[in-house]
């Protein structure tokens, strides 16, 4: 959807907490809360009483267990109740459901964030249960396979060498540096990554992104209310959201038609993209997403490293969104892209326009 | 899945395959819930109160959910309760000894404004009642865990019922303090 | 502010204990395809699936949308997929409207489902955790003595339950869709079901299904033109609370008042039992029949049992506000689904199509569903008219 003749709906606010790979005896509140608090203080408010609308994003079965949103709520100050709900998917789908909600006159602002704990299971193996579970699920194909196969087709087709895969992934651990929330950063080379071994051929360990635990949070709200609250802000223009089979047979995993879609209903080709902030969770995704979106020579991809330098399950496309306002703010970027993805393959995608507001 | 067009007389329809599913988690209790777990293995019973509606939590779960704020501050409470409500459970549970009908129930500790899920017993099920006093019988010393199952169960206590307007607000003390 | 949208065509499967014959992906394409034909559409009408369930862990499938997409003809489209625990139907519902209410979507396909014989859904909602206790108590367990204190607070008579029981399974004999048939079930009857969480018996439970229930939403200038009468969607809210906290009001939660209260708003209705012609509540034990005519204005705090006992909630006895004349939740119960099915059948009534459960000359109608511990609601009000 644009934002022809509605309402404009900015993001002024995003936290996130430090990507790690184990967080320990925390539990899901305990890693909520934090963000929350400072999620909150930036915007100057006190707790989820001073949002309209509160939307939440996650996964039961990272940690194992039934209802892990609930838990959640406990983090809000919900007394006395609060408009809620939750979507088990990436929370920037949650980001999607709040601005129906803002367009829809029932709220001028939003809370959304997203949590996850990976570390209590092996994550390859619990997304593998994802798949049809007749036919894919019981064979526990993981994740890896599945982009390791994607890699392989990209390979064997020229459509990018192994080197490609390596700059990829240097670029990220060298961006990741200046990002203090990742978890892998480093000054890395292409050539360092070509001389690790193969883990899931073609892949190399350092193609795949982590897996981490944490949480991050964003607020929405109309511009009126931005400036009313007196933060800096940038302007969602664009979003939109497609998926595509789930037969993998039939479709061409060398690109992303899901992606292309969503761009040109967001309106990415509008304008320059200075920034993109893409959900690649391995290193030949990046490139197939930069594809689709047609960006080019003058957009930064990834500045924070992206998600190979950490990755937040259920919040990691939500703080790509977060990133790209982080850049607009701070006035390194006029116009940026941010994407999210779900399912094997990048089968579902959406893609976000940000552009600087006016200032007051 | 059946397809009724394609279904031969030597084509039986499918309708169900066996496709277990066994994932594996290093499961963490939270760091209040672990601090809470230490304490119970000393035979203390914990809480945390919320630094802004100083309400007490049991078992505390690192949050005042009402303000959504963290807890930090530990409080030791008594083992002595009041029951809130409860029920009579007619099910047995797989794998335990304890034989139905028994009484669950909503208990209230002395010192918490919260209550926790446990058992009732030696009493006559009839006679539980809402606003009733009970006091923990625990597990023998060396069989004490990291679980609120070191409390075998609660029992009623011969004390004055507490009125229902109470229930949620003694002290630590009890119904004297 | 809102565009005006309405249910243009519903679908639903028959409930019962275990459809052998499809698969998940069966299951959700024959309610779709029933909504879509009811609304005399072709799956290239719709511009979005928003699809809900309870956990996963119902069917073990992760985030099972993601297979479903093919089923449900959305390749291509934009796919929601929802959860707030046994609120999630009515939830689907009200995140599905609002694609329309927006604007930014002109017709959309909404699903909500369960396939409880897939797995084991009493293990998943009593998965044991370590460090804490296991007392095997499930959903029954922990609303018995929430319902205790209603009747100790109230003085409601012992029987109220079993008349909720009788009643909605009286009701869910009109209902061919409904998952138990019971037309000659009486007080007696249920009385004598085993007690199998003091004071909840047998009877006075739900039902454990498989079954799927869809809706097509239209905005106004389609709605307009549809195959069959709308359904106008006049008020949609929602609420949550955390489970636990101090002094929670857990008998009358204050999440269902404040959602009843701003549904009713929106929809200019002042004196629910009077303005509404039929409800369809989320009443998953019977005792929660008296206890939501209270929560929901029906009825003043410790009286709702009166509307009960008085049959003003029969449809059978000609009561004046009919609830659950499908049987309800007591008559059929895929969890997922249960919200959504009150939502449906509640515009089911103001489009007056509910044959033999139909409320005779039914305009307003409310649908309505709760989740978790009685902390998560969705409400909608549907017409016959825009209002």
């Amino acid at each position: 959807m644009g934002q022809s003749n509605m309402k404009e709906i900015a993001i002024v606010a995003y936290q996130q907490s430090d990507c790690v790979s184990d967080a320990g005896a925390a539990n899901e509140v305990e890693l909520i809360i934090p963000v929350l608090g400072k999620v909150f203080e930036q915007v100057g408010i006190t707790n989820a009483q001073d949002v309209d609308f509160v939307c939440s994003g996650s996964c039961d079965y990272l940690q194992g267990a039934a209802f892990a949103f609930v838990m959640g709520v406990d983090a809000l100050g919900a007394v006395p109740p609060i408009k809620e709900s939750h979507v088990e998917m990436d929370a920037a789908w949650a980001l999607y459901e709040s601005m129906l909600k803002i367009r829809m006159g029932h709220a001028e602002s939003a809370l959304i964030y997203g949590f996850g704990k990976s570390s209590p299971g092996e994550l390859p193996n619990v997304l593998s249960q994802q798949l049809d579970p007749y036919y894919l699920a019981p064979l526990w194909v993981d994740t890896i396979s599945l982009a390791a196969m994607q890699a392989r087709l990209m390979l064997d087709q020229g459509l990018i060498t192994e080197r490609d895969m390596a700059e990829v992934v240097a670029r990220s651990r060298r961006n990741a540096q200046g990002n203090p929330h990742a978890q892998l950063g480093g000054d890395v080379s292409a050539e360092d990554v070509l001389a690790q071994q193969t883990y899931v051929s073609p892949l190399r360990k350092a193609d795949i992104c982590p897996v981490s635990d944490g949480a991050s949070a964003v607020v929405i709200a109309t511009v009126e209310k931005a400036r009313e609250w007196g933060v800096p802000y940038a302007v969602i223009s664009g979003i939109d959201h497609c998926i595509e089979t789930h037969n993998l047979g039939v479709r061409d995993l060398t690109d992303s038609i899901s992606t292309r879609r969503a761009a040109a209903n967001a309106g990415v080709g509008d304008g320059r993209v200075d920034v993109a902030e893409l959900y690649a969770p391995f290193s030949h995704q990046e490139i197939i997403l930069s594809r689709a979106l047609e960006l080019g020579e003058d957009t930064r991809v990834n500045p924070s490293g992206g998600v190979l330098a950490g990755n937040l399950m259920m919040a990691s496309g939500l703080s790509r969104i977060g990133e790209v306002f982080n850049r607009i703010v701070a006035g390194e970027a006029q116009r940026g892209v941010a994407h999210a993805t779900s399912g094997p393959c990048l089968q579902h995608n959406l893609v976000t326009v940000l552009e600087k507001g006016e200032t007051a | 899945m059946s397809d009724e067009n394609n279904v031969g007389e030597d084509n039986e329809t499918v309708t169900g395959i066996e496709a277990p599913i066994y994932l594996k988690y290093n499961f963490t209790a939270g760091a209040a819930a672990s601090r809470f777990l230490t304490r119970i293995k000393e035979g203390v019973l914990t809480g945390q109160r919320c630094p802004r509606c100083s309400q007490v939590y049991i078992p505390p779960r690192g949050s005042c959910a009402a303000c959504g704020v963290p807890t930090e501050e530990e409080v030791e409470l008594a083992d002595k309760a009041t029951v809130e409500s409860f029920t009579i459970v007619s099910i047995p549970i797989p794998g335990n000894p304890i034989e139905p009908p028994f009484v669950v129930a909503n208990l209230v500790p002395d010192g918490a404004n919260i209550s926790v899920i446990h058992l009732l017993s030696e009493c006559d099920n009839a006679e539980v009642h809402i606003g009733q006093r009970v006091q923990a019988v625990w597990k023998p010393q060396e069989e004490w865990g990291y679980a609120l199952d070191n409390i075998r169960y609660f029992k009623p206590l011969d004390e004055p019922d507490v009125p229902v307007e109470r229930i949620g607000k003694l002290p630590v003390t009890g119904l004297e303090g | 502010m809102s565009t005006l949208a309405a249910v243009v065509g519903i679908g639903q499967t028959k409930y019962t204990t275990k459809r052998e014959d499809v698969s998940i992906a069966g299951l959700v394409r024959e309610a779709a395809a029933r909504a879509l034909q009811d609304a005399d559409l072709g799956w290239d009408d719709i511009d979005a699936v928003i699809v809900g369930k309870a956990p996963d862990m119902f069917e073990g499938v992760v985030m099972p949308e993601i297979y479903l997409t093919d089923a449900l003809g959305c390749n291509g489209k934009p796919m929601l997929r929802v959860h707030t625990a046994g609120s999630v139907g009515g939830s689907t519902a009200l995140v599905a409207a609002s694609h329309v209410q927006s604007g930014a979507f002109k017709r959309v396909l909404t699903v909500a489902f369960e396939k409880q014989s897939e797995s084991n859904a009493m293990w998943a909602l009593s998965n044991p955790q370590p460090f804490s206790t296991h007392l095997n108590a499930g959903a029954g367990g922990y609303f018995a003595p929430i319902i205790r204190e209603y009747i100790r607070r109230s003085g409601a008579p012992y029987d109220t339950g079993i008349k909720v029981a009788v009643k909605d399974r009286l009701h869910g004999a009109r209902n061919p869709l409904a998952h138990l048939q019971l037309p000659n079930i009486n007080m007696q009857e249920v009385e004598e079901s085993f007690m199998l969480w003091d004071p909840i018996r047998y009877l006075e439970s739900c039902p454990s299904s498989d079954g799927a229930c869809a809706m097509v939403i239209a905005s106004e200038e389609l709605a307009d033109k549809a195959a069959r009468p709308p359904a106008w969607i006049r008020g949609v809210a929602m609420r949550s609370e955390p489970t636990m906290y101090a002094g929670r009001e857990e008998v009358n939660p204050q999440a269902g008042r404040d959602c009843a209260a701003d549904v009713y708003k929106q929809a200019g209705i002042t004196d629910p039992r009077k303005d509404l012609d039929v409800a369809e509540v989320y009443v998953p034990f019977s005792w929660y029949e008296p206890m939501w005519l209270e929560n929901l204005g029906f009825a003043p705090e410790g009286e709702g049992w009166k509307l009960t006992m008085e049959g003003a909630t029969s449809l059978i006895d000609g009561g004046d506000i009919p609830w659950n004349p499908s049987g309800g939740v007591l008559s059929s119960n895929p969890i997922g689904a249960s919200g959504m099915i009150r939502f449906a059948e509640a515009a089911r009534q103001v489009r007056g199509e509910c044959g033999e459960h139909q409320v005779e000359g039914a305009k307003l109608a409310l649908g309505h569903a709760y989740g978790g511990g009685a902390q998560f609601f969705a409400m909608w009000v549907v017409g016959a008219e825009k209002g």
